[in-house]
């Protein structure tokens, strides 16, 4: 889903009480050390509790709005004040702004910071970037991309959730999923069923022959996977 | 039984002792800022180590089932480098007021030079207005005079002694601390601070009240099961259960807990902990009973 500001702020408004929303308007700022300040503090007045958004909370959209609130001039003083955000930033200062991604001014100019957060070992910080948020599917190379897809797998996150996973798949990836296939196998391992959905649509010779190799070997789930991946071939 | 171990330096433990922290109760800790051994030379070394305190070592804690706290400020042995504290010192507003950051620390007094008292009285001017708790550290060496020092020069700051705690006692300066309305830490170390079994006779003998238990385990030799081990020898030699949970987990809440970033729901109120942090959902402690440790800590 992507997000819109006008509605992040409505649902933040029904479910805050009306202290903290005087709050934050007061705490609207153009200044870069306030802001990082109000930033930080938000939580004092926003709990990390639902907002019925999304999976947005309190504190993440209230976060979101001073940053959008505090926008800045230009292009490179805003990449820097980002970058200054998140070089000090806890791991849930650091999932707010990476959720915000699709909403900040100057879209094209973030995309090095979210590649920043997909190298991330901390899986909400991953998940903030990769699932649910239309950002990686818009701006990222087939390189970022591919290098988030498969490091989804690697730390055990779901594949679904993530936006654009089948218009972006391609045969670079479709080759790292069948050899990240055959090292988990070659070790006696298990491989998550949601894998071949990213390698039915480019499989070549060598895919179709392990996606045939599950069919006739793997589990129920496996199996299904594997049918509707080669069912997703594209003829070339 | 649950402990807190509120002074342990996380980031110089491997997984094995957060494992045996959690299997022997442990659910909670508090990092505070320190040295690391040798000084640091910019002060982007500091914005790193203060970003790992709030963010990579909460995850990794995290994923053995311990919540992770921590204390931000400048240590008293990096104090004496001034071109560098000076930066430091204007960092450290950017972290005090970041969810989890439950004091000021440890800051205070190490070889009492004239550039440690100034920088020691400029975090305290930080958070004067605030409800924010101060942890203590008091020197190994002139130790009993660093801490009347120190106790002088935060009362002289207006800072109220129910929010701080002075860290390292022994039995030369408790009495001192618990008369001027401070919180006494004690650190079970072995070899250079207190051994456990001095440690209840300390309980025994001052009380419970404003005692806190802690490992302080870093770097060098050190005891990451500290606390839980100085629980069971105190049930051992006769302290009561309702004691021994006051010095290992009471007081350490009530003094953190002012800061509003540390509360008991936190940990009770969280079946699973943090299981969508894990990876792969992992979770050391499921299905298991907490053990507890056992061992005398000389």
């Amino acid at each position: 889903m992507r997000p819109r500001r006008q509605e992040l702020l409505q649902a933040l408004q029904d479910a805050a009480t009306p202290e903290a929303m005087a709050w934050l308007v007061e705490s609207a700022t153009p200044d870069e050390a306030r802001m990082f300040r109000a930033f930080s503090s938000a939580p004092r007045h926003f709990p990390h509790e639902p907002i019925g958004y999304g999976s947005w909370t309190q504190a993440e959209a209230a976060r979101v709005e001073l940053l959008l609130a505090y926008s800045g001039t230009d292009a490179d003083s805003y990449v820097v004040t980002c970058d200054r955000l998140c070089q000090a930033a806890d791991v849930r200062e650091l999932v707010a702004f990476y959720k915000a991604l699709p909403l900040l001014p100057w879209p094209d100019r973030h995309a090095l910071r979210a590649a920043e957060g997909v190298r991330s070992n901390i899986t909400d910080v991953f998940c903030a970037v990769a699932h649910d948020n239309p950002y990686p599917s818009e701006h990222f190379d087939d390189v970022a991309w591919n290098t988030m897809v498969l490091k989804a797998l690697f730390i055990g996150v779901e594949l679904a959730p993530i936006v654009g996973l089948d218009e972006r798949a391609n045969p670079a990836l479709m080759r790292m999923l069948c050899d990240y296939a055959h090292e988990r196998w070659a070790a006696g391992r298990t491989v998550s069923p949601e894998l071949w959905r990213c390698v039915g649509p480019c499989a070549d010779d060598a895919a179709i022959a392990d996606l045939e190799r599950v069919i006739a070997t793997g589990t129920p789930e496996e199996k299904e996977a594997a049918e509707r991946a080669l069912a997703s071939r594209k003829e070339s | 039984m649950r402990f807190i171990d509120p002074h342990i330096h996380c980031i110089s433990r491997t997984t094995d002792d957060y494992e045996n922290m959690a299997a022997a109760g442990i659910v909670a800790v508090i990092e505070p800022a320190f040295w690391l051994g040798q000084p640091r030379t910019s002060v982007g070394s500091f914005v790193d180590y203060f970003a790992t305190l709030v963010g990579w070592e909460r995850f990794r804690a995290s994923q053995f089932g311990i919540r992770h706290y921590c204390a931000i400020g400048l240590n008293s042995k990096e104090a004496n480098d001034e071109a560098l504290a000076e930066q430091v010192i204007d960092l450290l507003p950017r972290y005090l007021y970041k969810d989890g950051v439950v004091a000021l620390g440890e800051i205070g007094y190490d070889d009492q030079t004239e550039a440690e008292d100034k920088y020691f009285r400029a975090q305290l001017e930080l958070v004067k207005d605030t409800d924010l708790p101060v942890m203590i550290h008091t020197p190994h060496r002139d130790k009993k005079r660093g801490t009347i020092r120190s106790m002088d020069v935060i009362e002289e700051h207006g800072i109220d002694p129910s929010r701080v705690v002075i860290d390292h006692n022994n039995e030369e300066t408790v009495q001192d601390v618990k008369d001027r309305g401070f919180w006494a830490g004690f650190t079970i170390y072995p070899k250079t601070k207190m051994g456990n079994e001095r440690m209840v006779e300390v309980v025994k003998r001052f009380g419970p009240e404003r005692i806190i238990v802690d490992s302080s385990a870093d770097w060098g030799k050190s005891d990451p099961l500290a606390v839980p081990k100085t629980a069971r020898l105190m049930l051992e030699r006769g302290v009561s259960e309702a004691d021994m949970k006051t010095v290992t987990y009471d007081n350490a809440l009530a003094v953190y807990g002012q800061s509003g970033q540390i509360r008991e729901a936190d940990w009770a109120d969280a079946p699973g902990i943090d299981q969508r942090q894990l990876f792969e959902g992992n979770s050391v402690l499921r299905g298991q009973e907490p053990q507890v440790a056992e061992g005398l800590i000389e």
